[in-house]
């Protein structure tokens, strides 16, 4: 199945009820099986400026690199997946131009935004993130996190010195230890996973996941499932019902098909006759 | 560093403690950064954790013990107003976002520049009191307030500690509106579960089966309302279809789906 035919995809992003603007950007490639969102930071509105780059940088590059190329090529020197390479080094651009703008014009001076991707080509899932903007996946009735956050908070969990009971009341939930834009080098962390048919991919900044309990939300993706713009809009209701003290954006990946590449020259014929 | 502890004995205030450290003791001794002479308290009693806005609390193997809000604890991760009792005197623990300069400072996401990851490299897991030991000894676990970047207003000035009185002015809230509205019920009217009830505990409940026809009942803080997500027929309220759109239920309506009438009324 073709990758327009195998996902469908949603956005949905929205001030909140506190702030007056929105300082989060989100961008959707169907052709390409992109997705990338992002939660900027910084004074008057250099956060809208700084997640406005990351994100228009990754999914431009990424979506301008496919068109022809193959994700699963892989590089003779590193051996690794193109699809792989293409979002890291694209976040690692997506760096560089925020922070060189920062340096160059004083009203951007220290911006930066979290970030977080999904490649999908090949039955798979190519994820990067940088900070606390996450990823989850419901798969059947489960809903994971997939994404681990770059924070304080995260590094206490995974250090043992606060349980994740009591991290949920705790005051140092705004405390990213990696951001894009901020120095001149960044590192993503990037994972694979396997997709399957049926899996919902949820991407969203804090705003949701600070305001709404994963309970809620995989109740909420878990019923809605067949209705996924009814979905992005119930959490963002859920989240400003609950005070909404942030921008809260969500974007829902389902997979409604197979989206394997062709392998073999019988397959690609076929595939190539297709187009 | 805006928390603070208020030490009192009898329902008299002898003393207030800025926690501007990151690790504050308390002991009879007099190098404690907490001192209470008594022969009750141990000469290292307790020790306070600080780490950016929350604090936690730890029993340094006492004679005679510490008590949180009443109940006996080694170690606990401080909320506002949490009473801390060693002995006669009685600790209060202040950390009140709403009495800050500007409570939205706290909420805007900052970076910290300074990678605390040494604090606790691979920690014991389950062992809080180990990993707050290794913070300690660890020469780079400071993430002290100059480390951090604060990227949401660059002339934000440092939030000072609240004035001296410890009675902090109630301030108002941004509008959270997290009050549950009236229990209310769902009661199976005919088919084969006729009579059944069904309370609306969650903020979602689903009515019917994911994947053929599913509408959700969703409680929000000013009622609830009843949407149609799938399925080949929308869901009628007394007698009337519904569009695409959430309707809100009103007591004693008689929601009608797939076949199956059911009243919805509010609870008492």
């Amino acid at each position: 199945m073709k990758i327009e035919d195998a996902l469908e995809i949603v956005s949905q992003t929205n001030p909140g009820m506190v702030r007056s603007h929105n300082e989060d950007s989100v961008a959707q490639e169907l052709a390409c099986g992109l997705v990338v969102l992002a939660d900027g930071m910084g004074g008057y509105n250099a956060g809208e400026v700084a997640s406005g780059i990351a994100v228009s940088v990754v999914a431009t590059e990424v979506c301008q690199h496919l068109q022809d190329a193959n994700p699963t090529d892989r590089d003779e020197a590193s051996g690794e997946e193109l699809g792989v390479m293409l979002l890291r080094d694209n976040i690692q651009r997506a760096n560089a131009s925020i922070f060189h703008a920062a340096q160059s014009q004083p009203q951007y001076a220290g911006m930066g935004t979290t970030i977080v991707a999904g490649l999908f080509y090949d039955n798979r899932v190519v994820v990067g993130h940088v900070g606390d903007s996450r990823m989850y996946r419901l798969r059947g009735e489960v809903l994971e996190t997939i994404t681990r956050d770059h924070s304080l908070l995260q590094e206490q969990i995974d250090g043992g010195m606060i349980s994740i009971e009591d991290a949920r009341v705790s005051k140092n939930k705004n405390l990213v230890t990696r951001a894009v834009g901020i120095d001149a080098e960044v590192v993503p962390e990037i994972h694979v996973h396997d997709a399957l048919v049926g899996d919902i991919y949820l991407l969203c900044s804090d705003g949701l996941n600070d305001m709404v309990e994963d309970e809620d939300i995989q109740s909420t993706l878990y019923a809605m499932q067949g209705n996924l713009p009814l979905a992005a809009e119930q959490l963002i209701q859920m989240a400003n019902d609950n005070g909404g003290r942030d921008n809260v954006s969500v974007m829902l990946v389902k997979v409604n098909g197979e989206f394997a590449v062709p392998r073999g020259w019988l397959e690609k014929l076929r595939h190539w006759f297709k187009k | 560093m805006a928390a603070k502890l208020i030490l009192s004995m009898d329902g008299v205030v002898l003393k207030e403690y800025p926690l501007s450290k990151e690790r504050m003791t308390i002991g009879r001794k007099a190098h404690n950064d907490i001192v209470i002479d008594n022969l009750a308290v141990s000469g290292e009693h307790a020790a306070i954790i600080t780490i950016q806005h929350d604090s936690f609390l730890e029993d340094l193997d006492s004679t005679n013990g510490l008590e949180v809000n009443g109940v006996a604890t080694k170690k606990h991760f401080l909320q506002n107003n949490d009473l801390v009792e060693i002995g006669k005197y009685k600790l209060k623990y202040v950390n009140d976002q709403a009495g800050q300069v500007n409570p939205a400072d706290f909420e805007k996401t900052m970076v910290l520049r300074a990678p605390v990851k040494q604090a606790a490299p691979g920690a014991e897991k389950g062992d809080a009191t180990a990993g707050f030991m290794k913070m300690q000894v660890a020469p780079n676990a400071k993430p002290a307030a100059e480390s951090i970047e604060k990227t949401g207003r660059f002339d934000a000035p440092q939030p000072n500690p609240p004035a001296a009185s410890p009675v902090v002015p109630p301030v108002a809230q941004p509008a959270v509106a997290t009050s549950a509205p009236q229990a209310a019920v769902v009661q199976i009217l005919t088919g084969p579960n006729a009579g059944k009830e069904l309370e609306l505990v969650k903020n979602l409940t689903t009515l019917g089966k994911p994947g053929v026809q599913v509408a959700v009942l969703t409680r929000r803080p000013h009622g609830y309302f009843i949407t149609h997500v799938e399925g080949a027929s929308h869901p009628m309220v007394n007698g009337m279809s519904l569009g695409d759109q959430p309707h809100q239920l009103n007591d004693h309506d008689v929601i009608e789906l797939a076949g199956v009438k059911m009243e919805f009324y509010f609870k008492g």
